[in-house]
């Protein structure tokens, strides 16, 4: 219901392109920066024209972007890229998450106009029964012997 | 700060626990699940519009809501509250009326840690394992256990 057929596709590609282990290697030393293709090139026992390859088949997934830095063309991984495919990998989680935290930004608000209808949540500090905060009296309305 | 929120969905069972830890009293989580007007503010996905038909959270009750997406699709549930202990424990099933008669049980507790603190544990149990991982995996159904894998592959690098 949210993921439209071209996202479906780029994540197809992503996929594909991570499913080599020299791709992988490659996206792991990007994410700690950008490098040219002779600095990628080195930790592999393979041709720098091999390499030039797998740096093409991810840069076609969105993965890494390549700019023109004077003489060098270094290659940047596009770590937003990679965050939507964890994030489709993590949707579900994601959704509890971002719920959880609204309710945590819900539970943390001082007491509102209609808190009286509701349990105004007190801050931590005020269970010690040592505080005498206005909101606190409205939050230990519940908590009778 | 935020508290991580732990999903486990076993291999083979269909079921799925969630464990979540709030810096709030055990009161008000629990009322933030009771008071409809709180759970409209955080029930759902960012960016949807929840709308409440029905919402008595007390034994033998009951709830039906919608979530509206921005272009206005609407998706309803609805369920039965079965049990409700205040400050403790809900039992509800779960139903997206999309997939009419795949009911999930799920079962809250609320637990007080002291200090303040709270913990939230669900536990859903679905009719089947498909409608297990249906649900996680919504329309996104191919390639979610090789995603996992070349993904660990990636992190391991």
């Amino acid at each position: 219901m949210i993921f439209d057929p071209g996202a479906d596709d780029r994540l197809d590609r992503a996929f594909m392109a991570l499913a080599d282990p020299v791709r992988r290697g490659i996206i792991a030393r990007l994410s700690r920066g950008p490098a040219t293709v002779n600095e990628l090139a080195e930790p592999f026992a393979i041709t720098k024209q091999a390499v030039s390859k797998h740096i093409q088949v991810l840069e076609h997934a969105g993965l890494v972007t390549r700019t023109r830095d004077a003489q060098r063309r270094p290659v940047h991984l596009d770590a937003a890229q990679l965050e939507a495919l964890t994030a489709w990998i993590d949707r579900y989680r994601l959704i509890h998450e971002q719920q959880f935290r609204t309710l945590d930004a819900l539970l943390a608000e001082a007491p509102g106009p209609d808190a009286g209808a509701s349990v105004a949540p007190d801050a931590p500090i005020a269970r010690r029964g040592d505080s005498a905060e206005p909101g606190a009296a409205a939050g230990h309305a519940r908590e009778e012997i | 700060m935020t508290n991580p929120v732990t999903i486990t969905a076993p291999e083979g069972l269909p079921f799925v626990e969630i464990e979540r830890e709030f810096d709030a009293p055990v009161a008000a989580v629990f009322n933030a699940h009771r008071d409809p007007e709180l759970v409209k503010r955080w029930l759902g996905p960012n960016g949807y519009e929840m709308k409440v038909d029905r919402w008595d959270f007390v034994p033998q009750g009951g709830y039906r809501y919608l979530h509206v997406d921005p272009e206005g699709e609407e998706y309803a549930f609805n369920g039965t509250f079965h049990s409700v202990r205040e400050n403790e424990f809900a039992v509800q099933t779960f139903e997206y009326e999309g997939f009419p008669d795949v009911v999930a049980v799920e079962s809250m507790s609320f637990e007080d840690l002291g200090g303040g603190r709270t913990l939230l544990r669900i536990h859903s149990t679905y009719p089947s394992l498909e409608a297990r991982d249906g649900m996680i995996q919504s329309n996104m159904e191919q390639g979610l256990t090789e995603g996992y894998a070349r993904l660990d592959g990636v992190l391991a690098a």
